[in-house]
């Protein structure tokens, strides 16, 4: 381990937590200003020119709010609960290749692979990682010592634990069918040709990844945790000013990590012809942004009670069907 | 004084820390919090020895799944460390709680006195480690050959804990359901 390898991925995870921090605040921007055009509405139009500065004035004035933490909150616990939302969100990045080999416009002294670090079980790092940000819903619910957030906590970490099931089980054909765990390898294996996408491989596989992904970042039309006719804001009611944008930042940092994965795992990461391979990786994961925020715009919420049978009676059968179908079918090919 | 050694002795006393605060504490969710914190300091281990499936699962299934489920129930029964424990317990299991943890503590210095001074691993921290330790590959090879009958075993018996946890916790009959309807409804009509 040289000074170089320390310095070169120091200059990665910058940028990489550059660029994520600023696509988290105008995640939220595409997603008012989408949301305004489904709706027949304009949006924000003020700050700057179209409202692009929107993002900006929103994250000052929460930084000027008042930090308001009630009487009954168990302190330590309140305050741990925003970042332990923030930081597995930021990790799951980690393991996601990017870009081809890349040396910055030159400004590296050489040629530096397109992900911070490539783990021989990249797949399942990002189960690891993930199945810790459901702590962050379950201590502020907790902590917050009122009936909404515990009820709120509550409700978010039985559907997180039911969708999870479903959402690693989904990704286990992808993995029967490239016969690896590492991320750079399976991405590498779809390029070539629109064809090599796994999307094509495991069809049935994308759609509950798709569905349990939306589930385990809690968005329309899974928001039960913040249902607000019932439980006005769920497990985050009792938060304010900077401790309640980090929960929204993870919030939308999750969605492009689901987002991320699904373009590694199906669609063939950052492979695509003519424009450089960053672009392709991050158009994918717009593309696939979009469809969060129109899902967003058609769907009213499920019940509670549809949510958790369709999660174990639909899709936990259905994933495992997926797995049986593409393991008789590795082995009929491979006998 | 490497980077391995550092990471080890820093993860090894995080791990311990956790595990001793775990059961220091009165409040049950900081002690799950302490487990977590003993649990991702031990995957740490893992890795540094090479077993990354190992590790990553650890904190799949206990991090992610178990220990979650653990706050759930805590958080059900609205658990806040502050609960009237009872009366002290007789003084005879006062006692047996000094003997067996003398017991246990014996055993561990004999463990520890026999691992550090024999002289097949005082070599180093990872000299034991053979080249593909605790690989997807080589446990798998494991789990689906040499040790498959155990390993679905394993999973007949969690299955029939489940089993048996749902038969405990469902009503008797119905009887008994009905009688507790009815004895709610009064209460209703009672109270108006």
């Amino acid at each position: 381990m040289s000074l170089e390898f320390f310095i070169v991925t120091f200059v990665k995870i910058a940028l990489l937590l550059f660029v994520l921090l600023t696509a988290c605040a105008y995640s939220t921007y595409m997603e008012r200003k989408i949301l305004a055009y489904l709706q027949n509405r304009v949006g924000p139009s003020y700050a700057g020119p179209f409202g692009l500065l929107q993002p900006l004035a929103d994250g000052l004035k929460l930084i000027f709010k008042e930090d308001i933490v009630p009487d009954r909150v168990e302190r330590i616990t309140f305050a741990l609960a925003p970042v332990v939302s923030f930081i597995p969100a930021m990790l799951v990045f980690a393991v996601i290749p990017f870009s081809s080999e890349f040396d910055l416009f030159g400004l590296l002294p050489s040629a530096t692979e397109g992900v911070i670090s490539d783990l021989s079980i990249g797949v399942l790092f990002i189960f690891a990682v993930t199945s810790l940000g459901v702590y962050g819903l379950v201590l502020a619910g907790w902590s917050s010592g009122s009936k909404y957030s515990l009820l709120g906590g509550i409700r978010s970490s039985a559907q997180m634990i039911s969708y999870e099931v479903g959402y690693g089980l989904s990704i286990v054909g992808v993995v029967l069918v490239a016969n690896t765990l590492s991320l750079t390898e399976i991405v590498s294996l779809q390029s070539g040709s629109l064809f090599n996408w796994y999307i094509f491989k495991q069809p049935l596989g994308f759609m509950i990844y798709i569905v349990c992904g939306i589930a385990e970042t809690n968005r329309a039309p899974f928001d039960l945790a913040e249902a607000e006719s019932e439980l006005v804001a769920g497990y985050h009611t009792e938060y304010s000013s900077m401790r309640f944008s980090m929960f929204f930042i993870s919030e939308y940092a999750n969605m492009l990590a689901v987002s991320a994965v699904a373009v590694t795992l199906f669609f063939g990461g950052w492979a695509g012809p003519f424009l450089p391979p960053i672009f392709w990786f991050l158009i994918k994961i717009l593309a696939f942004m979009f469809v969060y925020i129109w899902l967003r715009a058609t769907f009213p919420r499920f019940r509670y009670d549809q949510l958790m049978n369709f999660g174990w009676k639909v899709l936990f059968p259905l994933a495992l069907f997926n797995i049986m179908l593409t393991a008789a079918w590795e082995l009929y090919k491979n006998s | 004084m490497n980077l391995d050694s550092i990471i080890f002795i820093v993860s090894a006393a995080v791990t311990l820390f956790g595990a001793v605060m775990m059961i220091m504490q009165r409040n049950p969710v900081a002690s799950v919090l302490y487990f977590i914190l003993s649990l991702v300091a031990q995957a740490v281990l893992y890795v540094q020895l090479g077993a990354l499936f190992v590790g990553a699962v650890l904190i799949i299934v206990y991090s992610g799944a178990i220990l979650v489920l653990f706050l759930f129930v805590i958080m059900l029964l609205n658990l806040r460390g502050d609960e009237d424990l009872g009366a002290p317990s007789a003084p005879v299991s006062q006692l047996t709680k000094y003997v067996v943890s003398i017991g246990i503590v014996a055993e561990f210095a004999f463990v520890i006195w026999s691992t550090v001074f024999s002289s097949s691993i005082s070599t180093g921290i990872i000299a034991g480690a053979s080249e593909n330790f605790g690989s997807t590959e080589q446990v798998a090879r494991l789990l689906f050959g040499r040790y498959l009958y155990p390993f679905e075993l394993t999973s007949i018996l969690l299955l029939a804990a489940i089993v048996g946890a749902v038969v405990i916790a469902r009503k008797e009959n119905k009887d008994e359901i009905e009688a507790e309807a009815a004895a709610k409804a009064t209460a209703d009509e009672v109270t108006g």
